[in-house]
């Protein structure tokens, strides 16, 4: 059943030989230098480097020169325009954007033009994944109809037809009492509840975090209790109700606290950061680029430092992108006109190594084990380094330094935070169901 | 000085260079024909998005006294409204080769945004509620004509600061000239974080009597709707400036237009403490110095000129021959 929730286009099963590799599966307990062989779309064996011989005329050979391999990374929430937004994204750019940054999956959010509210509407968006996507897509549907908060989906229909689970994503369920139904109607049809946390009454016309540079630029600000209130009553409810709730992109030390109370008390509960608040605060606003207009706004240092450390212990379980792309003339205006969002799957990895992991502030292991742990928190398959297993990998090489967008981006869209910016961590190669889905344009191969 | 987009931008001595060439300028406005040719031939641009009688008209006379041709381009009944973008408007209105564009809009950010798009100099006339350094420039120069000079003045900046421009350019403008700056006003109503600024907070008046220059704000009646404060009526008991708030030795400014019997009585806004008029006053002169300032300054032009500036207090009549005449054709 798991399997089937995922969507994506025809592929055409790998034959590789990845020789002498860092082979790093942090819930394997693996981090060694292996030969890595790929038959049919499945790893075939794992054995010491420079063990396996030659390989047969069909397969590729690949030096690996000891750089990293990696389960192929989990991107539980992505935004991928279709239907209705093309011009911003589709389900090919958006999922060669995945593949380019090293993921081997996403979950979509359902706030399309229509919406995803319906069965039929959710089937044909899969047939067409089915057609298009080159990485396997979940789909999020909505837990409201039209996201208008009034009345709950037909979810079991919605999961019946392979909804993912449930997303009001870029609105909150504003009324405690319509998502205490979602989540008792959740016993019957089951799906993991994501949730945007934020009080529109408290957000009103904000545009970034309240504090010094709101109040300095004369912007409206969002305080960061807009979100940090949703997530206690919103696992408070999910405590009572035994539900399955998952809050998405946090993005204050508050909203960490409440989770991790929440989880203590037994709630089922899980949640998620996105690389730009783990690295950026509202500093990165003073100059008004709209690519640093995103919902939830960019906090201050305290907040993103005690976002550091969460993810660090576990108390954040994964790493999101929440990529949000936006055509150019969208972006293109006075900041308090701009839409909210930053595109992220091509940097994710990049960005993360170069802010956190080069200056000691978090494990390579611990990055790798977040930015796959977000399959399992939707109850698909994790990507796994062993004998029999797909392949789903990702090889990187630490070393090679990029400037982030300096070859353009495969997103149709270019609205990212961390355009610009020198970054290490180059994605050379990626499989994602058993498949080659992307190769670095300049990665020389060694072909046998 | 290439453009005037935020106070942030200017220090103590572009401020001082700004006003004393305003009170130079101060002269022209007494003259029988108020005008002299320093930007003759010059095209100034009012791009206005919001609605603005004062301002727009301010900056108009102020390049009229410099003999530069003005455009007006309103937002409403133009192109912006059949949905054409900032960008393209800017680049449209760019064709007709302006040196300056003096921009109102709505939206913080949105004059360096334009700065960016086109070669004309830029002049800020308030980008949403960021800022409007024209009229903390005029504030200034109003107090220098009162006080002489202003450093250690105590100034109280009274009522909604959140949503105000004029709040934020002249906590930036009052201190870098020396004064203490204390904003003062319902707490619904001063931004979190504003302290930051270097400005004390209070929220009453009981204070207000240690004040040399008390700054009303102007209290927008759409903020009821907004329920920024109860009513209008416990708003003027509590923040209203009236004769009873108000000492003898204390100026009263306001950047207009007043609501009288709201933020301010009217025997406040009659008294000899007030100097309202002498604000509107000063904005011509303290624009025409920041044109100036931008298009024949000594900084250079927006145009890329680099001949220094011809004196910009030589009158002339209209009409009379140029100083700088065509060239005759030379024989090849």
């Amino acid at each position: 059943m798991a399997g089937q929730l995922l969507s994506h286009g025809p592929v055409e099963p790998a034959q590789l030989l990845l020789r002498d590799v860092r082979v790093l599966d942090p819930r394997m307990g693996l981090d060694a230098r292996r030969d890595v062989l790929v038959r049919d779309g499945k790893i075939a064996a794992l054995a010491e480097a420079g063990s396996l011989g030659e390989p047969l005329q069909e397969i590729e050979l690949v030096d690996g020169r000891g750089r990293l391999l990696a389960p192929a990374f989990f991107d539980p929430h992505v935004h991928l325009r279709s239907p209705g937004q093309e011009h911003k994204e589709d389900l090919r750019s958006g999922t060669r954007a995945a593949a380019a940054g090293g993921f081997g999956g996403v979950i979509a959010m359902p706030n399309t033009d229509p919406v995803i509210d319906s069965a039929p509407l959710l089937g044909s968006l899969r047939e067409a994944a089915a057609r298009e996507a080159c990485v396997p897509v979940g789909f999020m549907a909505a837990i409201t109809r039209g996201q208008r908060g009034e009345e709950l989906t037909e979810m079991a229909h919605l999961r019946a037809e392979g909804a993912v689970g449930f997303s009001d994503d870029g609105l909150p369920v504003a009324s405690a009492g319509m998502l205490r139904k979602a989540m008792q109607y959740q016993r019957l049809c089951g799906g993991v509840l994501s949730l945007h946390e934020e009080d529109p009454t408290l957000s009103r016309d904000g545009c970034m975090r309240e504090g010094a540079v709101s109040a300095a630029l004369g912007i409206g600000g969002i305080p960061s209790v807009s979100e940090s209130t949703m997530v206690a009553r919103d696992a408070e409810l999910a405590l009572y109700e035994s539900a399955r709730a998952h809050f998405q992109h946090l993005s204050c030390a508050a909203s960490v606290a409440s989770v991790e109370r929440a989880k203590a008390d037994g709630a089922r509960v899980s949640c998620e950061v996105t690389p730009h608040h783990l690295l950026l605060t509202d500093e990165s606003v003073r100059e008004l680029d709209t690519r640093m207009k995103m919902n939830p706004p960019l906090a201050g240092e305290q907040d993103r430092r005690a976002l550091v450390q969460a993810l660090r212990s576990g108390a954040i379980d994964c790493v999101a992108s929440d990529h949000a792309p936006h055509a150019r003339e969208e972006k293109e205006v006075p900041f308090e006109q701009a839409p909210m969002g930053t595109t992220g799957l091509e940097t994710a990895f990049p960005a993360l190594y170069t802010g956190l992991v080069l200056n000691g502030e978090l494990a390579l292991d611990t990055l790798i084990e977040r930015m796959t742990a977000g399959a399992a928190l939707f109850e698909l398959p994790t990507a796994t380094i062993a004998p029999g297993e797909p392949a789903n990998l990702t090889l990187i090489d630490l070393d090679a330094e990029l400037i982030a967008g300096e070859h353009g981006w495969e997103s149709r869209s270019e609205n990212c935070c961390f355009a610009g910016r020198r970054l290490r961590g180059r994605v050379l190669l990626t499989l994602a169901a058993g498949g080659v889905v992307y190769r670095e344009p300049v990665f020389s191969v060694v072909a046998a | 000085m290439n453009h005037l987009l935020t106070m942030e931008d200017l220090d103590r001595e572009a401020i001082e260079r700004i006003v004393g060439q305003a009170e130079r300028f101060a002269e022209v406005s007494d003259r029988e024909i108020k005008k002299v040719p320093a930007l003759r031939g010059r095209m100034v641009l009012n791009l206005f998005y919001e609605a603005s009688t004062r301002t727009r008209s301010s900056f108009e006379l102020a390049a009229k006294r410099l003999s530069a041709d003005v455009v007006n381009f309103a937002a409403s009944g133009s192109s912006v409204e059949k949905g054409e973008s900032l960008k393209d408007t800017v680049l449209t209105l760019s064709a007709h080769r302006p040196d300056a564009i003096v921009l109102r809009t709505p939206w913080a950010g949105a004059a360096e945004l334009v700065s960016r798009w086109c070669g004309a100099a830029i002049v800020n006339a308030g980008d949403g509620k960021h800022e409007h350094p024209t009229q903390a420039l005029l504030d200034v120069y109003t107090l220098r004509q009162r006080l002489g000079e202003i450093d250690d003045a105590s100034i109280w900046i009274v009522g909604d600061v959140a949503h105000s421009r004029v709040a934020r350019s002249n906590i930036i403008a009052f201190q870098r000239m020396g004064a203490r700056v204390t904003v003062a006003g319902p707490p619904t109503l001063i931004p979190r974080g504003i302290e930051t600024l270097g400005c004390d907070v209070r929220y009453t008046l009981d204070e207000l009597e240690s004040a040399d220059v008390v700054y009303a704000l102007r209290m927008q009646r759409e903020r009821m709707n907004e329920t920024w404060v109860p009513s209008l009526r416990e708003y003027a008991a509590w923040y209203q400036i009236n004769g009873r708030r108000l000492q003898p030795q204390q100026v009263l400014m306001h950047p207009g237009p007043v609501n009288r019997g709201i933020e301010l009585s009217g025997e406040a806004v009659d008294s000899p403490q007030a100097v309202i008029a002498a604000q509107v006053e000063a904005g011509v002169v303290v624009r025409m110095a920041v044109l100036y300032e931008l298009l024949a300054g000594s900084a250079g032009s927006g145009t890329g000129s680099t001949a220094a500036p011809a004196d910009p207090m030589a009158a002339r009549v209209e009409g009379a021959p140029a100083d700088d005449p065509l060239p005759e054709p030379q024989p090849a």
